[in-house]
């Protein structure tokens, strides 16, 4: 289907890192199943370095939600959790060649969900964070 | 396998529809609207085409007005009756909640010029009652409106009972039947419809043709103002390829009714026996009173277009409600006015087959479905909840 890119067909029909982690460090969920998505992330952190050495998805929702959940994984799998706070989801979406205009709401979910996970994990760890981690007033990412 | 199972959205045309459109693009290209030989010979088919229909609808060729499609054909006939209605101090207007968008946004047009819309309520089955269009007419009524067959889900209304409601009150009915033209049996007279909406390509007829019924007593209002084409109703030369193609296409559909009926009624069943066998998935609408080649499904846990894309990779071309397919946030205001919860609405798949699909067709369906429903419930938060029981199911 013309409606997506080849990279968003390849990450929604080969999706990385989908499934769950057991005994994962931080575990992130935004989107509810009313609005028709839910992208749930786990991470696992090593406490040493604070890299995150694996990371998983559930997603519900449609190719676009399925395709940005697996990029943002692969984007952050390997990295320091102070780089994967920076992911963005206008860079989720570059690395997907782009996505419809109505499908960007499902990038800024992407980019909550990693946020959440990582928030997660800092919660159960006591690890003060700032403001800018706070959950966002819309984790949507929908304009109401 | 490559399977078209989206017929409610469009059909192929038939062999016999562009048999009688390819005259007309370089033969009989004359206006039917100009008194020399090649106009009168187009005038000839374009009488002709009217005469299929009239004849297949039982009504007056004077009764039929062609038009662009179904949704001009529905706004026209409710501008209409609400002109007509105005005239007489009548602005009330009855429709249901899961009509076409043709209809409800021409309903939500007129509210904002001053008439007042009752929609009513759909039951479980996606059938309204004669009953319920009987308790909301009202003195200052001058429309009711119920489409003939639901777009999306298939379920087939009591027109006959609805029209000698309307008729008994003195108010106008008017029905889209988009998706039941050629597909199920038409008599406006039997009916008591006053004003029907069709459209070519719903019956493998070309796309751009539409039809208006409207009764001898029932004046419509031009939505196009221009020549006297359509006596008047209709401005603009008329579509001659288009008309030709809808009306041979018309034709052939009333003349194999009960026999695509025949066929397709058992292969829809399969397809819902098949499909409603995978856990949780539910049937939406009457399992009966459907059109025989529609199949609509909730199937729970999962989103409508990552289905319909992965149906895509295996050739299979379907159709869903879910928000993401609908452009909107919302997914199909039919399923939730069948009383769908949001969540389960967005998991919906409808299949709609015409005489032109296989039984080996719903055989390779039936076979990749349920894989292609366990992948995507296996990968989704909302089912790992429901499976440990932090959700309940709702169906």
């Amino acid at each position: 289907m013309a409606l997506y890119s080849e990279k968003v067909m390849d990450h929604f029909r080969h999706p990385r890192n989908v499934g769950k982690l057991p005994g994962a460090d931080g575990v992130g969920e935004v989107g509810n199943a009313k609005c028709g998505d839910i992208m749930r992330m786990y991470i696992q952190v090593d406490p040493e370095t604070q890299v995150i050495t694996d990371v998983k998805f559930n997603t519900f929702g449609c190719g676009s939600a399925i395709a940005t959940s697996s990029m943002a994984t692969e984007m952050i799998k390997g990295k320091p959790i102070s780089e994967a706070l920076k992911l963005t989801n206008r860079a989720v979406v570059e690395a997907l060649d782009g996505l419809p205009t109505h499908k960007i709401h499902c990038s800024v979910l992407a980019e909550e969900a990693v946020r959440a996970a990582i928030r997660d994990y800092y919660d159960r760890n006591h690890i003060p964070y700032g403001p800018e981690l706070a959950p966002r007033e819309d984790p949507d990412g929908h304009e109401h | 396998m490559k399977i078209y199972a989206d017929n409610a959205a469009t059909t192929r045309l038939s062999d016999t529809a562009l048999a009688a459109m390819t005259p007309c693009f370089q033969e009989v290209y004359g206006n039917p609207s100009s008194l020399h030989t090649p106009g009168q010979q187009a005038a000839e088919k374009l009488a002709a085409a009217r005469e299929i229909f009239a004849r297949n609808l039982n009504a007056s060729p004077r009764e039929l007005t062609f038009t662009s499609g179904g949704s001009e054909a529905d706004n026209q006939a409710l501008r209409s009756a609400a002109a007509l209605g105005a005239r007489r101090g009548k602005r009330h207007i009855i429709s249901t909640k899961f009509e076409h968008h043709a209809v409800l946004h021409t309903l939500q047009a007129l509210e904002r010029e001053g008439f007042e819309v009752t929609l009513l309520d759909i039951p479980p089955g996606g059938v309204v009652t004669a009953e319920q269009v009987r308790e909301a007419i009202r003195p200052d009524t001058c429309l009711v409106s119920v489409m003939f067959a639901n777009n999306e889900i298939g379920t087939i209304q009591p027109i006959a009972e609805i029209g000698a409601v309307c008729r008994q009150a003195g108010v106008l009915f008017h029905t889209d039947a988009v998706q039941a033209a050629g597909h199920v049996p038409i008599d406006v007279e039997a009916l008591q419809v006053d004003l029907l909406s069709l459209s070519a390509h719903k019956f493998h007829g070309p796309k751009g043709v539409g039809a208006l019924y409207a009764r001898r007593n029932v004046p419509l209002t031009p939505l196009i103002h221009g020549g006297a084409q359509e006596r008047g109703k209709r401005g603009g030369t008329e579509d001659l390829p288009g008309i030709c193609g809808a009306a041979a296409a018309f034709d052939e559909a009333c003349a194999d009714l009960e026999r695509n009926a025949a066929y397709l009624t058992p292969l829809r069943d399969k397809l819902i026996a098949g499909l409603t066998a995978i856990p949780h998935t539910v049937l939406n609408g009457d399992a009966v009173r459907r059109l025989p080649g529609n199949v609509n499904v909730c199937f729970e846990g999962i989103e409508g277009e990552s289905l319909l894309l992965l149906l895509d990779e295996k050739g299979i071309a379907a159709s869903s409600g879910s928000a993401c397919t609908s452009g909107s946030l919302d997914p199909s205001h039919v399923l939730l006015a069948l009383g769908r919860p949001h969540e389960v609405a967005h998991g919906s798949l409808r299949l709609t087959l015409s005489p032109e699909n296989r039984p080996e067709e719903i055989d390779y369906i039936l076979e990749v479905l349920p894989g292609i429903v366990s992948y995507l419930r296996e990968m989704s938060p909302v089912w790992d909840e429901l499976e440990t029981g932090r959700r309940p199911h709702l169906i």
